[in-house]
């Protein structure tokens, strides 16, 4: 990969002086700099949004979405170069700004390469076509007789080739073809190839910049200090003895609390320690994790708005049917990505410049322009590399801050979070329960299945107070169930809770799965069935999800016996777009649970990367295992009780468990990759611990003893 | 302002800081090597671990009093050799996701391999139990631990 510097202000005027109406023109370049031209500056061939050729041939692929680990500043640009016909390992890859010229620049809900799989490739192909076309004309003879290859169009009666970069400008002279013919997926040369990530060599040599790395001239330190209650603020303030500490360059109350400017990390650190705030606690100073217990349970007795139904559950039973009944719940937990939140803000003369690590960079920008009274042409948003996010990104309150802090102090800051509130004032996974009855008949077939989820809706919380139940977003993971069951009823009812809830990983395919799956096997026990045939038996033959499911008992060798201690569960679920399937192996001793193996299976349609892939499945394993084994966010006094990695754990080294990640190969429509593998996985191992131990899991984190 | 000379990567570095001053915002804030993570402040993560004489050591709970005359290494001195083993390794596997946590994960097994080039299962665990990993990269780290031990013996 070439590591050259982004074309300057003057190349790109020059294009822009060349390429006429028909292409795309960049809306800030100013009229008076178009007609700039300067006589021997490259040339640039620009066709759309997504890449750009210069006439010495260097291919620019511009990486729109946010790069948080999950491979997508490798995997679309693979989009664009397979359409393209480019040398992989001389394209430039370029992270753009938060721009609406983009479309949806949110990474998230497994998007990416789901929304931009046919623009992408189409956005390659087009340019590929007008190389094409340019070439044709210059030899004077017809586009069929011309291909492209390698960043050259060559002329089939003769081969004789021309780059790229020689094509540029009368490429640019062209009008934009609408409607271009895509690849035949046998002809990929990229798409389903394990190509090597871009970003990893600077990553793993300390040289990649993430928001926290940030450092712009100028620029002080800040730190905030925010009431512990959610909902609380700022009653009055006492920063005399934050003054009196070195290096303190201000104290300034934001939206949100007091920050200290500093003239470095530490200091800013000490300072706002220093700061004596009283607060108002507001109304939620005396909430704890058992009122919020409680409230879920006062509405499990209700029966939920219906948003699926089948036959009648509550029909009388018929003779030898058995009927069982359980309750499932888990808590909020917390994304805690490695790198807490931070930003870098330089707010001067009525305009933002953000460098922000955020999967939402538009929203960043409306927020940021909200909170200054700007207009949000006023705002520009870099997006930097993040160390994780798994949904906490998508709430840019850090953003917010740190531009608040710039603007009031007249400098530029990078805002930094310790761990401690990175734990404290995040935007949590909803905690819920789940009211699961079901029944069987006397030959042990399914008759009666309902789940009713009783959850804060995140949608509702956050966006739409009036939200129609039937479009709560609890419902995401426990409706459109594949199984063939007579009666069945999928409802939801809603709590409000003054805890903040966003999305978390996979959303609440992160919660719904964990207690149907684990139910289903409830069901399977109760009808003396194998758990994996009881559920093989109740999918259609041509559903997908029943090939996984069949794949992952092969695999793992379903149905062979296990030494003493040890234990399988399987669990399926179908997670944005894509089918997943798996088998947790376990040892249970003293208590203790030791994961040994899981064996997923994954059929996501096209995979565009099998490496980025596999890594995503083994990193929802552990990311799911976390949640499972040790999550769990409770609420004191209105706030958060745990505040670092000593008291919210995630998994350890030694607690990976071997992880075989096998895929189905086909052409079907993209799914999600980023999100898919967290569904199955606690109910996997739950059903494993009750094959290990006879004990059914029901509540998360897990406790045995 | 307190001044310091501390060897860091090999080189004689003047800083003037606070007294008390954790090492880890000393590299970031004073010398700009900006490889060496913040993740917990507390000693728990090992996102910031680098090397003191050689051994791996957490950055955010040393003060830059306790530094005196060692000798610092940060990734930045490690990557001097970009054909390191483990460097190599780290790419052939593709073990990184967000990369955050990888300088302290590969600081962390680069002194255990330094110290003892055949450690047993047990000095791994040890080791490298104690760097955490929110992407859940675990599974190709010890894949390539295990790998680049083979190698060695």
């Amino acid at each position: 990969m070439k590591n050259l510097l982004k074309p300057t202000r003057r190349e790109f005027i020059k294009v822009v002086g060349l390429s006429g109406s028909g292409l795309f023109l960049a809306s800030y370049i100013p009229f008076q700099d178009v007609l700039a031209k300067a006589v021997d500056e490259p040339k640039i061939f620009t066709p759309n949004v997504y890449l750009r050729i210069n006439s010495d041939g260097v291919v620019t692929i511009i990486f729109h979405r946010s790069e948080l680990g999950q491979g997508v500043k490798t995997a679309l640009p693979m989009l664009v170069a397979e359409e393209l016909e480019v040398d992989w390992e001389k394209i430039v890859i370029e992270q753009s700004d938060a721009d609406t010229k983009y479309g949806n620049q949110t990474t998230g809900g497994s998007t990416s390469i789901r929304l931009n799989y046919d623009p992408l490739r189409i956005a390659g192909a087009t340019a590929r076509v007008m190389l094409i076309t340019a070439a044709a004309s210059r030899w004077n003879v017809p586009p069929e007789n011309c291909y492209a290859e390698n960043g050259f169009v060559i002329n089939k009666l003769n081969n004789e080739k021309l780059g790229y970069g020689e094509l540029v400008e009368d490429a640019s002279k062209l009008p934009v073809p609408k409607n271009v013919k895509l690849k035949d997926p046998k002809d990929f040369k990229l798409i389903g190839k394990r190509i090597h990530r871009i970003d990893t060599p600077d990553k793993i040599h300390g040289i990649a910049k993430f928001g926290i790395d940030i450092v712009i001239p100028g620029m002080y330190y800040a730190a905030v200090s925010r009431c512990p209650v959610f909902g609380g603020k700022v009653k009055s303030f006492d920063a005399t003895k934050t003054k009196s500490l070195p290096g303190i360059k201000g104290v300034y109350q934001i939206s949100r609390g007091v920050a200290v400017v500093a003239d470095s990390t530490w200091r800013a650190f000490n300072g706002r320690d220093a700061l004596e705030i009283t607060w108002d606690y507001g109304k939620y100073a005396n909430i704890n994790s058992v009122d919020i217990h409680n409230e879920l349970l006062k509405h499990s007795k209700e029966d939920g708005y219906e948003f699926e139904g089948k036959g009648d559950v509550n029909k009388k039973p018929e003779e030898g049917e058995q009927a069982i009944e359980s309750i499932y719940e888990v808590p909020f937990l917390s994304h805690s990505p490695m790198e807490p939140m931070d930003c870098v803000a330089k707010v001067e003369n009525g305009k933002a410049e953000l460098w922000v690590p955020s999967q939402s960079p538009q929203d960043a920008r409306t927020q940021v322009a909200n909170a200054l009274s700007i207009s949000e042409e006023k705002v520009t948003a870099h997006i930097t590399l993040m160390g994780g996010g798994f949904g906490r990104r998508h709430v840019n309150d850090y953003a917010v801050e740190a531009a608040e802090i710039s603007k009031a102090s007249g400098n530029p800051v990078k805002l930094t979070w310790t761990r401690e509130e990175d734990t404290k004032f995040g935007w949590y996974r909803p905690p819920s329960m789940n009211v699961l009855k079901g029944s069987v008949s006397k030959d042990g077939k399914p008759l009666k299945f309902s789940h009713h989820v009783i959850a804060p809706s995140i949608i509702q919380m956050r966006f739409a107070p009036n939200l129609p139940p039937a479009q709560y977003d609890i419902k995401e993971g426990a409706v459109g169930l594949q199984y063939q069951i007579p009666n069945l009823r999928i409802s939801g009812t809603t709590i409000s809770t003054h805890v903040p809830i966003s999305w978390y990983r996979s959303v609440y395919n992160s919660q719904n799965p964990f207690a149907s799956e684990c139910f289903i096997d409830e069901l399977a026990h109760a009808a003396n069935k194998d758990p994996y045939e009881f559920r093989r038996d109740m999918l259609p033959d041509d559903s997908r999800l029943k090939n996984v499911l069949i794949v992952a008992a092969e695999k793992s060798g379903w149905g062979t016996p296990l030494p003493k201690d040890k234990g399988r569960g399987i669990a399926i679920a179908e997670c944005y777009e894509s089918y997943n399937a798996q088998v947790a192996e376990i040892t249970v001793e003293s208590n203790k649970i030791k994961v040994d193996r899981y064996v997923v299976v994954v059929d996501c349609g096209v995979v565009v990367n099998p490496d980025i892939m596999e890594a995503q499945m083994q990193g929802a394993i552990a990311f799911a295992l976390s949640g499972a084994l040790k999550g769990e966010i409770t609420i004191k006094n209105g706030g958060v009780e745990q505040s670092n990695f000593d008291d919210y754990e995630i998994l350890t080294y030694n607690e990976m468990p071997k992880v075989e990640v096998y895929y189905i190969k086909n052409f079907y429509k993209v799914g999600g990759i980023g999100e898919v593998g967290m569904a199955a996985c606690p109910p996997a191992l739950c059903n494993a611990i009750f094959a290990a131990t006879g004990k059914r899991i029901r509540k998360l984190p897990i406790h045995l003893s | 302002m307190p001044r310091y000379i501390i060897t860091v990567n090999n080189k004689k570095k003047t800083v003037e800081v606070d007294e008390g001053t954790p090492l880890v915002w000393v590299l970031r804030d004073s010398l700009g090597l900006t490889g060496t993570k913040y993740g917990c402040g507390e000693g728990i993560c090992g996102a910031c671990t680098i090397h003191i004489d050689g051994k791996a050591e957490r950055s955010c709970i040393l003060s830059i009093e306790d530094v005196g005359e060692s000798s610092i290494t940060t990734i930045e001195g490690l990557v001097e050799n970009p054909e390191y083993p483990i460097f190599k390794k780290w790419i052939e596997l593709e073990v990184s996701q967000c990369g955050y946590c990888q300088p302290g994960q590969i600081m962390t097994l680069a002194a255990l391999l330094q110290q003892n080039p055949k450690p047993s299962r047990k000095e791994i665990d040890d080791a490298m139990n104690s760097v955490l990993c929110r992407c859940g990269t675990y599974y190709r780290i010890k894949q390539a631990v295990d790998e680049l031990v083979e190698e060695q013996s």
